[in-house]
C-alpha cells in the first residue's frame, strides 16, 4: 500500500505547469541574491493527481464512514457549504481592498458575529481567532487585559478543573499567567469545597468547559460561577462542547464572561485533517471594549432603501490584533450558510439529536463497559476500556479493532481523570442504524477481549496500515525527505 | 435542514431505550429559569434559497477576477492550477479530523511530511512543523522558540520596522503577558545595519522580512552572523513564492524561517484561511510548537507516518507545553503542497520571474511619469513604493472608476509614507493592463 513521496516521483525536466511567456522586457535579477537551485520535484500534472488521489484514499473521513471522535464533534459537513465559500464573489476578494467594496462579505460577518452572540447569551463577537486553543488565548487575554485595565494587577491564578482540555493550561501559561488545577468531585463535577479554597484576590479567572470533557453538564454551574464572580475573578467557557447547548441554554445566561465557539465543531465546518479551524469569541457586555481588532460595525445605519455601511472597528481597549487580516472569511462563509439554514428550529433539533444519540449509546454500552459518571449526560460520554477479566487489554486496543468494522474510533486516553478513558461522540447526524451496528461493534469488540484478546492486540488487521512504530519515528525523527537521484531509486 | 436523519419512530424508541419520555427530560440538570431560551434568529431555509441569497451577497463584493489587482501588502492574487481544489475536495481530506489514527490517516500524514518536506527544501532550513495558523502567528511562535531557548533569560526581542505591520501587531499581542520589550520598528529609518548595533545579550531573537513588506530585497548575512555573535536567533520572515528566485534564508544564517504559505495556491478570500509556514534547524525541533509528522514503519513492515514529538505539547505537558496550538491549517498546508508539486523545480522559479519582470516593467513607466517618482532605488521583487501627488486613497477611488485595484495606502500604518503607494504586480497582470494603470495615474495626478 506505500504511496511513493512526491521526490521518488520526480524525473528531471518533466514539467506540469505552463506559463503564458513574458510580455514586457525582460530586466536583470539582483546580483548576489538570486539562488542557484531549487530543490523542488519535477513531475507531470497526472502524476501528481495520482499521488494526492491515491494518498486521500489511505485517509478515513466523516464522508467514509462514522467518526465518533469525543469532543472532536465529527458531524456531516454539508457540501452546499463547500459550494458557496467557493463563489468567486467571496474567494475573489482582497483582505485589505477598501470596506465600500466588500460589504457583502462585511455584511456576512457582522451577522455571523451577531447570530453567535444571540447563541450564547453574549453582547459582542469577534471571528479573528483562528482556531479553539486561539480563541482560548485570545478569551485569556481579555481577561487579563480587563483586570489590568481596573488597575488590578495582583490577579495572576487561573483556575483550571483537571478534567480541562490540553490546551486550557497551555493557554494560560502563554498568557504569562499561572495555573492551579481543580479536582472533580465524584459526579464528575467541579469540586466546589477544594474551588472555595483557591477562590482570593488572586484569582484573574477559572476555565470551565461545560459540558465538561465527560460529557456532563455542571450541576452547579450557578454555585461555580458566582464563587468566581464573588472573589473578583472571570469565568472564560471553552465552548468546544456547544452542540449539545444550540437553542438549550445559552452560556452567557448561566454567568460566563467569555466564551469561544468552535465552527469546525459545532456550525459544521469541516476539519479538513486538521485544520483550518475558526475558533470566534464571544464576551459580556463589560469585555466588549477589550475583545481583539477588528471587529465589523456598522458605520453607517441603513433605512428603508439602502442597506446600513459596515465597516471594521478598533474596539476601545483591544488587547491587540491575534491574527492578520479579519480572521477565517472563508470558514465563516461555511458557518454562515449553515447558521442560516437551520434557522432558530434548527438549532435546538441539533442539540437533541446529538444528546439523544449520546444516551442512546450510553445506556446500549452500560452492561458491557462501565460508564463511571453513569447520568443522563448531554452530547457525549466516557467509559472504560478496561475489564479486570481481561487484564491484557487496554483502550488503545479496543480503538484498533474498532477499525476493522469500518468505524472511526472514539478519542482514547481522555479525558485524564477515567482510566483508560474511550470518550464518544456520536453526533445529532447519525443514524439509529448506524448507533446500532457500532453497538454491534462494541459488544463483540468486548467479548473478544476475554475469548480472544490476541484478535485485539494485533488489531487493526483489515486497515491498508498496520499498527505504526512510534518509537522508532520518535527516535529515528526522520522529519523531511530531500530530493532523491534517480539512479539511487 | 440540520441534516438529521431520525424519524419519529426512531426518536420514540430511543427515548424509551433511555428510560425517557419526552426531549425535554434530556436536560434537567440546566437551570430551569435560563433553559430554552427564545432566540432572536432567522427562520430555517431551504437549499435552494440559501443558494440564492448568497450568490447576491457575494455579488455585492468588487471580485478581483473582474478588475486588475495592484494590491499586495501581505496577500496575493496568482494564479491557482485546477487541480488544486479537485484535490482540496477530496472529502477523504477534507472531511478527516487531525490524524490521531494512522492506520486509517496515512492520507493526511504523509501530505503532511510532504509538505514539511517541501518547505524545507523551499527554505533551505532542516526541519518543518506541520503549519501554523498564519504568517503573523507563525513570527509570535517563533519568538516564544527563541524566549524558551534561552530559559527565559532573554527578554529582548527585536523586529524590524518592516516586517509586516499585522504580523508586528500579532507578535505584541502574544506576548503581552510574558514581560518582554519589543524594539527596532519605531521607525522606518532603522536599517538592518543598525540592527546588527542594537543586538546584546538581553536580546533573544531578531527578525527581517525577505523581501520587506516594502517589496525590497536585501541579503542579510551580516545581521546573521551579528546575531549568531550574541545568540540570539535570527529568524527571516518570507514570501515563499519569492523562494522561487531568491537565495534561501539558510544562505544567510537564518535559525528561524517563518511565512504565509498564501501565494502557494491558496486563493484570497479576504484573508483566510491561509498556512503559516515554521521552519528552522534540527537543533530546535524539540522547542518548536505545532504539530510534526516523522516516518517509521508499521507492524507489517511498510513505510509509513506517525504524529510524533508529541511530548512537546499541550494534551501531554499541558501548562508546561510551548504553545497551546493543536488544530492548525492541515487542508492549506495540503493546497501548498500540490501547488508547489504542480509548479515544481522549473514552474515556480518562471512564476517568480514573470512577477518580478511585470513588477519592474510597471515600476519603471510609472517612475516616469511626471509625478510619480519610485521610492526605494535597490532590488525588489514584485512589489513596490511610488511618492504620489496626492492622497493613494483619492487616487484609488479614482483608479476604481477606471475598474482597476489600486495598490496598498502606506501612510495607513508609516506616518512617514503619507501620499505613497505599495504596489503589488503579479503574473496574472498583463501588459495592456500596466500600461491602463500608468495612463490613469497620470490621468488622475491632479484632481
Amino acid at each position: 500500500m506505500t504511496e511513493p513521496l512526491l521526490y521518488e516521483l520526480s524525473s528531471p525536466g518533466r514539467r506540469a505547469l505552463r506559463l503564458p511567456e513574458v510580455d514586457v522586457p525582460k530586466v536583470a535579477l539582483p546580483e548576489g541574491l538570486i539562488r542557484e537551485d531549487l530543490p523542488l520535484p519535477e513531475l507531470s500534472e497526472i502524476d501528481v493527481v495520482r499521488h494526492f488521489v491515491r494518498l486521500s484514499q489511505l485517509n478515513y473521513g466523516v464522508d467514509t464512514g462514522y467518526y465518533p471522535l469525543g469532543s472532536c464533534t465529527m458531524k456531516y459537513n454539508p457540501k452546499v457549504n463547500e459550494d458557496i465559500a467557493r463563489l468567486p464573489g467571496f474567494t475573489f476578494t482582497h483582505p485589505l481592498q477598501d470596506p465600500d467594496t466588500a460589504q457583502g462579505n462585511l455584511a456576512l460577518m457582522y451577522s455571523l458575529q451577531e447570530w453567535l452572540s444571540e447563541i450564547g447569551g453574549f453582547a459582542a463577537v469577534s471571528l479573528q481567532p483562528a482556531a479553539g486553543a486561539h480563541g482560548e488565548l485570545t478569551g485569556i487575554l481579555i481577561i487579563r487585559a480587563y483586570h489590568k485595565d481596573r488597575g488590578d494587577e495582583k490577579r495572576t491564578k487561573i483556575l483550571v478543573p483537571d478534567s480541562a482540555h490540553g490546551t486550557n493550561p497551555a493557554t494560560t501559561t502563554m498568557s504569562g499567567m499561572e495555573v492551579i488545577e481543580i479536582p472533580s468531585d465524584e459526579r464528575g463535577n467541579v469540586d466546589l469545597a477544594s474551588l472555595r479554597g483557591h477562590c482570593d484576590e488572586s484569582v484573574a479567572g477559572l476555565m470551565l468547559t461545560n459540558p465538561n470533557t465527560l460529557g456532563l453538564f455542571e450541576e452547579q454551574v450557578g454555585e461555580v460561577i458566582e464563587l468566581i464572580h464573588g472573589c473578583g475573578g472571570l469565568v472564560y467557557g471553552d465552548g468546544a462542547n456547544m452542540n449539545a447547548l444550540l437553542g438549550v441554554v445559552r452560556p452567557g445566561d448561566l454567568g460566563f464572561d467569555v466564551l469561544q465557539y468552535n465552527l469546525h465543531k459545532t456550525f459544521s465546518t469541516p476539519h479538513g485533517g486538521g485544520g483550518p479551524g475558526s475558533g470566534p469569541v464571544g464576551v459580556a457586555e463589560h469585555l466588549v471594549d477589550f475583545l481583539p481588532t477588528p471587529v465589523v460595525g456598522v458605520v453607517e445605519e441603513g433605512d428603508e432603501v439602502l442597506p446600513p455601511l459596515y465597516g471594521f472597528v478598533r474596539p476601545k481597549k483591544s488587547i491587540g490584533r491575534v491574527k492578520c487580516f479579519h480572521g477565517h472569511f472563508g470558514v465563516a462563509v461555511k458557518a454562515y450558510t449553515y447558521l442560516r439554514m437551520l434557522g432558530k428550529t434548527g438549532l435546538r433539533e441539533v442539540a437533541d439529536h446529538s444528546v439523544l444519540n449520546a444516551n442512546y449509546l450510553r445506556v446500549r454500552m452500560r452492561d458491557a463497559y462501565r460508564i463511571p459518571y453513569d447520568r443522563i449526560c448531554m452530547h457525549e460520554f466516557v467509559a472504560e476500556g478496561r475489564w479486570e477479566d481481561a487484564p491484557d487489554i487496554h483502550a488503545l486496543d479496543i480503538a484498533k479493532r474498532l477499525m476493522d468494522y469500518g468505524f472511526h474510533p472514539p478519542t482514547n486516553y481522555f479525558p485524564l481523570i477515567v482510566r483508560e478513558a474511550l470518550m464518544i461522540e456520536p453526533t445529532e447526524t447519525e443514524s439509529l442504524e448506524t448507533l446500532d451496528a457500532f453497538v454491534e461493534a462494541m459488544l463483540e469488540i468486548a467479548e473478544n477481549a476475554r475469548s480472544d484478546p490476541e484478535l485485539l492486540k494485533t488489531a487493526p488487521h483489515k486497515t491498508p496500515f498496520g499498527r505504526m512504530d512510534e518509537v522508532k519515528a520518535a527516535r529515528e525523527l526522520v522529519l523531511c525527505c530531500w530530493p532523491v537521484e534517480r539512479d539511487a531509486l | 435542514m440540520a441534516y438529521i436523519p431520525h424519524t419519529e419512530a426512531d426518536r420514540r424508541a430511543m427515548l424509551a431505550a433511555i428510560g425517557l419520555e419526552r426531549m425535554d427530560d434530556l436536560y434537567d440538570a440546566i437551570p430551569q429559569e435560563v433553559r430554552f431560551p427564545d432566540l432572536n434568529l432567522p427562520e430555517p431555509i431551504s437549499e435552494m434559497e440559501i443558494t440564492r441569497e448568497m450568490l447576491t451577497l457575494s455579488e455585492a463584493n468588487l471580485e478581483v477576477q473582474h478588475v486588475p489587482c495592484f494590491l499586495g501588502a501581505g496577500a496575493y492574487n496568482h494564479f491557482i492550477p485546477s487541480i488544486i481544489d479537485h484535490i482540496l475536495q477530496r472529502n477523504e481530506f477534507y472531511t478527516a479530523y487531525t490524524p490521531y489514527q494512522p492506520e486509517i490517516s496515512q492520507g493526511t500524514l504523509q501530505a503532511i511530511f510532504e509538505y514539511q518536506s517541501l518547505m524545507c527544501n523551499l527554505t533551505g532550513m532542516e526541519v518543518s512543523n506541520a503549519s501554523h495558523y498564519d504568517g503573523a502567528t507563525a513570527l509570535a511562535e517563533a519568538v516564544i522558540l527563541a524566549l524558551n531557548q534561552h530559559r527565559g533569560k532573554r527578554h529582548k526581542v527585536l523586529l524590524s520596522p518592516t516586517i509586516h505591520p499585522h504580523y508586528r501587531q500579532v507578535v505584541r499581542t502574544y506576548t503581552q503577558g510574558m514581560g518582554l520589550t519589543i524594539a527596532g520598528d519605531e521607525s522606518l529609518d532603522i536599517s538592518s545595519a543598525m540592527f546588527a548595533e542594537m543586538l546584546d545579550e538581553e536580546t533573544a531573537l531578531v527578525a527581517v522580512q525577505y523581501p520587506d513588506f516594502l517589496g525590497r530585497i536585501e541579503e542579510f548575512s551580516s545581521l546573521g552572523e551579528a546575531a549568531s555573535k550574541t545568540e540570539a536567533l535570527f529568524c527571516v520572515v518570507v514570501n515563499p513564492l519569492a523562494l522561487g528566485l531568491l537565495k534561501p534564508p539558510s544562505e544567510f544564517g537564518a535559525d528561524i524561517v517563518v511565512g504565509d504559505g498564501q501565494p502557494l495556491g491558496i486563493p484570497l478570500s479576504y484573508g483566510g484561511p491561509y498556512v503559516g509556514i515554521f521552519t528552522t534547524r534540527q537543533q530546535y525541533v524539540r522547542k518548536m510548537s505545532g504539530r510534526l509528522v516523522g516516518e517509521t514503519v508499521d507492524s507489517r513492515g511498510q513505510r509509513g507516518y506517525v504524529l510524533t514529538l508529541t511530548p512537546r505539547e499541550q494534551h501531554i505537558r499541558r501548562d508546561k507545553a510551548t504553545s497551546n496550538i493543536c488544530t492548525n491549517q492541515g487542508l492549506m498546508a495540503l493546497a501548498t503542497a500540490v501547488y508547489l508539486s504542480i509548479a515544481g523545480k522549473q514552474g515556480l522559479r518562471e512564476v517568480a520571474e514573470l512577477c518580478y519582470h511585470k513588477a519592474h516593467y510597471a515600476a519603471e513607466k510609472i517612475d516616469a511619469l511626471d509625478h510619480y517618482s519610485l521610492w526605494h532605488r535597490g532590488p525588489y521583487f514584485h512589489e513596490f513604493v511610488v511618492a504620489c501627488p496626492r492622497p493613494v486613497a483619492e487616487i484609488n477611488d479614482q483608479l476604481l472608476e477606471y475598474d482597476i485595484l489600486g495598490g496598498y495606502d502606506l501612510g495607513q500604518v508609516y506616518p512617514t509614507l503619507a501620499d505613497h503607494m505599495l504596489i503589488a504586480v503579479t503574473e496574472v497582470i498583463n501588459k495592456e493592463e500596466i500600461n491602463d494603470l500608468v495612463d490613469v495615474l497620470e490621468e488622475v495626478a491632479h484632481d
